[in-house]
C-alpha cells in the first residue's frame, strides 16, 4: 500500500513534468530538451532555499522562476538567434547542469531534516485527525504522512492545471495555441511569435521547474543527476494520456496527461514489484517511447493492407459472379 | 521625407520598391524591379500577371513577409517599410491562396474568431470566448448563409475549403482593415466556391467600403471585379487600366495583351541571336 501511494504521489508532481513537456512539444510542436535541466534546476533553487530557512512554499515557487528563466533562454536561443530548435536545448540543458552545481554548492542537498511543504501536510494532517500516525484506507493501514502528502499533491496539480487550462482560454493562452498550429496565421492576426514562443517555453519549463521543487520535497533531496532522461519520462506520460482521452478537447487532454503521468509510475511500480532491474527502467522508457511513436503508422500500414487485399478480394467474387459462375 | 507624407493622400503608395531573392546566385529572382503604386482610400486595385511576374510578392512586400532591398511604403500615412510583419497586421487585413493558410485548423470556428477580433490589439488574460463575441459571431456568420453559425465549436480544419476561405475572408474583415490583401484567394477552390467566395468579397468590399489590393490568376475575374486593373510582368508594372479604361476591357482583350508581350519577349532572343550572326 506504501508503495501504490508512493507511486500514485510521484505520478503526481511528475504530471506537471508532463504538462510542462505537453506544452512544448504537443502545443508548441518544439521538442525541447531543456526539461532534463530545469527540473533539476527547480529542485535545486527549491533544495537550496529551504535549507538556508526560506518559507518552503516560496521556495517552491522560487522552483517555478527558475525554470521559467531558463525556458525564457531557450527561447531566445532559438528566435533571436535563429539556433536550431533542438540544439537550443541541448545548450541551455548543459549550461544548467554547472549551474545547478553552483546553486546546490555540491551534487546532492538533503532535506530529510528540513521543514518542506511534505511536512506542512503532514502536520496539518496529523493535527486535524487529533494525532493519529496511521488510518484504515480500504481495508489497508496506511500512514497519515504519506495519505496527507498524496492528498496535497493532488490539490496542488487539480489547482495548476486548472489554472493551465483557464490560461488556454483567454485571448493570450489562445493566440499561443494558435502560434503552434499556425504560425503564418497568427502572424498575419498581429501577433509576434517569437514572443509567444519565448513566453510558451517559459510557462513549460517553469511547470517542470515547479516539479522538479516538490519533487525534490518529497523525495527528500535535491540531486545533480536527477533530470537525466526526464523528457523521455514527460513524453511517456503525454503519449499514455493522448491514448486515454483523445487530442480532441483541451481540458480533457490536461486531465489525460496527468493521468497518464500516474499510469505511468504505477506501471514502474508495478514492474519494479515484479523484479525488473531499476537500471533497465530508462531502457525500457525508451522503447517505450519509441514504440508509442512508430505504433500509430504501423497500424495505419496494417490496415490500409487489410483493406487492399479486401478489395481484391472482391472484385475476384464479382467478375466470377459477372460470368455466371456458381461460388 | 515629411513632404512627401503630405504628398502620398492614397491608403498605401508604393514608392520605388525592389526586391532580387538569392541575390549573387545562380538562383537570383529579380522579383520586384522598381514598383510605384498609389491606392486612393476605397479603391479595389486588381493585379494580374504571368507566372513568376512578381504580383503576389508585391502583395507579400506590403504585407511585410519579408523586407524590400530599396524604396519605402507608406500605409494611411505611416512609413511601414520598416515594421515587421506582426506590426503591420494592425492595418492590414489578408486572405492567403491557400485555404489552410488563413486558420488554426485544431482549434475552433469560434477560437479563430477570437484571434482575428483582437487583430493588431494586445492579447491580454480577458476571457477568448466572451458571450457578447459569440452572440455578434452567430449573427455575422449566420448572415454568409453557410449554415455554420450553429457549428461554432467545431475544429475549423474539418470544414471544406471553401468555407474556410470564406470565415477566413470574414476574419480578415471581422475589424475593419485599412487595406484588404487577397492573394489569388479562390484559385484553389472548386468554380462553386469560388463564386461563393467572389460574392462574399464583393459584399464585404462594398459594404465596408475597404481599401483592397487582390491578385488573381483569373482572366475573368480581372475583367470584372474592382475599378483599377494593373498588370505586371517579370517584376514590373507594364499598364495600369483606370476604372474607365477598365469597363472597355474584356477576357479576350487582356489575353490579347499578355500575348503580344509573350512575342514581344520571343523576338528579343530571336533578334539577338540574329544580330550576332551577322555581325560576329
Amino acid at each position: 500500500m506504501t508503495l501504490l501511494i508512493g507511486a500514485l504521489t510521484m505520478g503526481l508532481i511528475l504530471s506537471l513534468l508532463a504538462l510542462g513537456v505537453f506544452i512544448s512539444f504537443r502545443v508548441f510542436d518544439f521538442p525541447d530538451i531543456t526539461a532534463d535541466g530545469s527540473i533539476t534546476f527547480g529542485a535545486a533553487v527549491a533544495a537550496i532555499l529551504i535549507v538556508k530557512g526560506t518559507n518552503p512554499a516560496l521556495a517552491t515557487m522560487a522552483g517555478f522562476v527558475a525554470g521559467f528563466l531558463a525556458g525564457m533562454v531557450t527561447g531566445l536561443l532559438h528566435t533571436k538567434f535563429k539556433i536550431n530548435k533542438l540544439l537550443s536545448g541541448i545548450l541551455v540543458m548543459i549550461a544548467l547542469y554547472s549551474v545547478n552545481l553552483h546553486v546546490m554548492g555540491k551534487s546532492n542537498v538533503p532535506l530529510l531534516s528540513e521543514t518542506t511543504l511534505a511536512t506542512y501536510g503532514g502536520d496539518a494532517a496529523t493535527a486535524i485527525l487529533g494525532g493519529i500516525t496511521s488510518v484504515n484506507m480500504l481495508g489497508w493501514d496506511v500512514y497519515v504522512r504519506d495519505a496527507s502528502t498524496l492528498i496535497s499533491a493532488f490539490i496542488t496539480i487539480g489547482l495548476v492545471g486548472g489554472i493551465l487550462y483557464l490560461f488556454f482560454r483567454t485571448n493570450l493562452g489562445t493566440a499561443m495555441r494558435a502560434t503552434g498550429d499556425n504560425p503564418q496565421m497568427i502572424r498575419a492576426l498581429g501577433v509576434n511569435v517569437d514572443v509567444m514562443i519565448i513566453l510558451g517555453l517559459a510557462l513549460s519549463n517553469g511547470l517542470i521547474g515547479l516539479s522538479g521543487a516538490l519533487l525534490a520535497q518529497y523525495q527528500g533531496f535535491a540531486d545533480v543527476q536527477m533530470g537525466i532522461g526526464m523528457i523521455v519520462l514527460g513524453l511517456a506520460s503525454v503519449i499514455i494520456g493522448e491514448t486515454l482521452v483523445g487530442s480532441g478537447h483541451l481540458g480533457l487532454t490536461i486531465v489525460g496527461v496527468a493521468m497518464g503521468s500516474v499510469l505511468f509510475r504505477l506501471l514502474v511500480a508495478i514492474a519494479l514489484l515484479w523484479g525488473l532491474n531499476p537500471n533497465d527502467l530508462k531502457l525500457i522508457t525508451a522503447a517505450f517511447v519509441f514504440v508509442a511513436l512508430i505504433l500509430p503508422n504501423l497500424l495505419g500500414k496494417l490496415k490500409r493492407r487489410r483493406s487492399s487485399v479486401r478489395r481484391h478480394l472482391g472484385t475476384d467474387f464479382m467478375t466470377l459472379r459477372h460470368k455466371g459462375t456458381k461460388i | 521625407m515629411l513632404i512627401r507624407r503630405f504628398l502620398n493622400r492614397g491608403m498605401l503608395a508604393i514608392h520605388n520598391i525592389s526586391k532580387v531573392f538569392n541575390p549573387d546566385t545562380p538562383d537570383e529572382v529579380r522579383a520586384l524591379e522598381g514598383i510605384d503604386l498609389t491606392l486612393d482610400e476605397g479603391s479595389w486595385v486588381v493585379v494580374i500577371g504571368t507566372n513568376g511576374s512578381g504580383k503576389s510578392t508585391l502583395l507579400n512586400a506590403v504585407a511585410g513577409t519579408f523586407p524590400v532591398d530599396s524604396g519605402e511604403i507608406y500605409l494611411d500615412n505611416h512609413d511601414v517599410t520598416h515594421w515587421p510583419e506582426h506590426r503591420r497586421a494592425r492595418l492590414i487585413g489578408r486572405v492567403f491562396q491557400n485555404p489552410f493558410s488563413g486558420t488554426a485548423p485544431n482549434m475552433f470556428i469560434a477560437e479563430n474568431f477570437a484571434l482575428a477580433a483582437r487583430r493588431g490589439l494586445t492579447r491580454g488574460l480577458g476571457w477568448a470566448l466572451r458571450r457578447d463575441l459569440m452572440n455578434e459571431l452567430r449573427e455575422r456568420i449566420g448572415q454568409m448563409n453557410l449554415g455554420l453559425e450553429n457549428r461554432l465549436d467545431n475544429a475549423i480544419g474539418s470544414l471544406s475549403g471553401g468555407e474556410r476561405q470564406a470565415l477566413t475572408l470574414l476574419m480578415a474583415t471581422w475589424l475593419r482593415p485599412r487595406l484588404l490583401l487577397l492573394d489569388e484567394h479562390t484559385a484553389a477552390l472548386d468554380p462553386k466556391n469560388a463564386d461563393l467566395v467572389i460574392r462574399l468579397t464583393k459584399e464585404i468590399i462594398s459594404a465596408e467600403k475597404l481599401t483592397t489590393l487582390m491578385v488573381t490568376h483569373s482572366m475573368h475575374q480581372a475583367a470584372n471585379l474592382g475599378d483599377r486593373l494593373i498588370m505586371m510582368h517579370r517584376g514590373r508594372m507594364i499598364a495600369d487600366f483606370s476604372d474607365m479604361e477598365k469597363r472597355r476591357l474584356r477576357v479576350n482583350d487582356l489575353l490579347a495583351y499578355f500575348e503580344d508581350v509573350r512575342r514581344r519577349e520571343q523576338l528579343d532572343p530571336t533578334a539577338a541571336e540574329m544580330l550576332r550572326r551577322t555581325f560576329v
